[in-house]
């Protein structure tokens, strides 16, 4: 992979995703051997909205690189509140960190501050745009539970607003898959998303649906997200549709025993506690891989901006 | 010279409003364009231009169109191709005394910038961010280039003023 920053899973080939996935598994079998890595060297966190499997994740992955976090802290707290422009805070982090991290509500944002910055940025959620890392290690999750190849994944809930829903479904369009996206007709996929759906995979692939029912039995992996009750203008249409889109035992008996299910959490009540303990549950493993993925993605970006500062030209990137 | 600035000696109805001796003419602009076509080239008469607007007048090609004329003012390539958000059948008469010297269909640029403000409160371009608002042109609409909403229907309404 050689990227300078990471705003959108669209600009990640399937060799990139591959190479990001192969590399966290390497991390995940010898943590160890990337553990002084990348001594010495700054991420900087800006989260402009509450965050905590994200940005503790990106915590912990630069900490296991032995490298160290400048956390902004919260809005309240910093000059956000003063009415600094997000151009100017990005500016002057980058002489702070080696590489930004962005999280904020205000869809484009890390395109825009991409733009000001030369150290490697990372989006990691712009409003209800992108969430390209979240799906870096969502892609490893269903690579260790079903496969990446000739797969059929329903995605389910929120699909208006998900963000970690439009990046996983762009990068999906890399492989093999026939992508089910189940919602309430007020939550369907923005018109844009099925827009670059269709220019990616001619469509043949994508498919709508209000229910889960007709398309579960066929599944290898169902996505579930939350239904966020303060998106609906009105209580009642939320209660109409809420729980057409809870899971519980019950909901899966007509799924396949090997079916995976996933979400990106934090999960209310859309998932039953009881299918946590079945064979089907894999978020707490997924919202686990996001370090050794975050750690291979980290290494991957520090690596190819010190080559580019040392004048270096080629792929470079880890030690094979 | 042929019938006020028609090399092909069509009329269409074009002496509606005056001849201009240099500048350049706006023609078959659909019906009730025509301001919206000074709002995208940000010609709004402050500075002092010299400007005839022809609105609904009859056409041949289009049943009502629209004409402007900007007098002393030769547009550019650029502002050419903005124009075609709006007036994809617009041609562009560069006239020099009196005589129409050059004749362009508009062509869709793959890029607008600093034209249109994103209708997305969402979008970050609508804060108060020190950023340029940028549009790719689709077939049938434009796209911001940082929210990706997609625009297909009152592009004109976009036009940033």
């Amino acid at each position: 992979m050689r990227h300078d920053h990471l705003i959108t899973s669209k600009q990640l080939s399937r060799a990139d995703i591959e190479s990001v996935l192969d590399y966290a598994s390497e991390i995940a079998a010898d943590p160890s051997a990337v553990a002084d890595k990348h001594a010495g060297q700054l991420l900087g966190l800006l989260f402009f909205e509450p965050s905590t499997r994200t940005k503790m994740s990106f915590e912990t992955a630069m900490k296991r690189l032995g490298g160290d976090v400048v956390d902004m802290g919260s809005v309240e707290s910093s000059s956000v509140k003063k009415g600094e422009t997000l151009a100017d805070t990005v500016r002057v982090i980058e002489g702070y960190a080696d590489a930004i991290v962005l999280r904020h509500p205000k869809q484009g944002s890390a395109t825009m501050a991409s733009e000001f910055v030369d150290v490697p940025l990372l989006n990691a959620g712009d409003g209800a745009g992108h969430h390209p890392t979240q799906t870096l290690l969502d892609l490893y999750t269903i690579r260790e539970n079903a496969g990446l190849d000739d797969l059929t994944i329903g995605i389910m809930g929120d699909l208006k607003y998900g963000r970690t829903v439009h990046s996983l479904a762009y990068a999906l369009t890399n492989f093999d898959t026939r992508q089910h996206f189940i919602s309430p007709e007020s939550l369907r996929l923005p018109r844009e998303v099925v827009y670059d759906l269709h220019q990616q995979q001619d469509g043949t692939g994508i498919r709508e649906h209000e229910s889960l029912e007709e398309i579960l039995p066929s599944l290898d992996v169902l996505y579930v997200t939350r239904i966020q009750r303060e998106r609906f203008p009105d209580e009642n249409e939320y209660q109409a549709v809420a729980g057409e889109y809870q899971i519980d035992v019950e909901t899966l008996e007509d799924a396949r025993e090997d079916l995976t299910v996933m979400h990106p959490l934090p999960r209310v009540d859309e998932i039953a506690p009881e299918i946590d303990r079945t064979d089907h549950a894999a978020y707490f493993e997924q919202a686990h891989n996001a370090v050794p993925v975050r750690m291979a993605l980290l290494d991957l970006l520090l690596s190819d901006h010190e080559a580019d500062e040392d004048g270096e030209t080629g792929d470079g990137g880890h030690d094979e | 010279m042929s019938n006020d600035h028609d090399p092909h000696g069509n009329d269409d109805h074009e002496l509606r409003v005056s001849k201009i001796r240099d500048g350049t003419v706006i023609d078959h602009v659909r019906g009730g364009q025509a301001l919206n076509v000074l709002a995208i080239l940000g010609i709004d008469g402050t500075r002092g231009e010299e400007l005839s607007i022809g609105m609904n007048v009859p056409s041949d090609r289009l049943a009502r169109k629209d004409i402007v004329k900007v007098e002393g003012r030769e547009l550019s390539q650029d502002e050419v191709d903005v124009l075609s958000l709006i007036a994809p059948d617009a041609t562009i008469n560069i006239v020099r005394d009196y005589d129409v010297v050059e004749k362009h269909r508009v062509e869709r640029p793959d890029v607008v910038e600093g034209v249109l403000s994103c209708p997305n409160a969402s979008c970050i371009t609508t804060g108060n961010e020190p950023v340029t608002s940028r549009f790719s042109v689709l077939e049938d609409g434009v796209r911001c280039s940082y929210c990706e909403t997609i625009v297909r229907e009152d592009i004109a309404s976009l036009i940033d003023t």
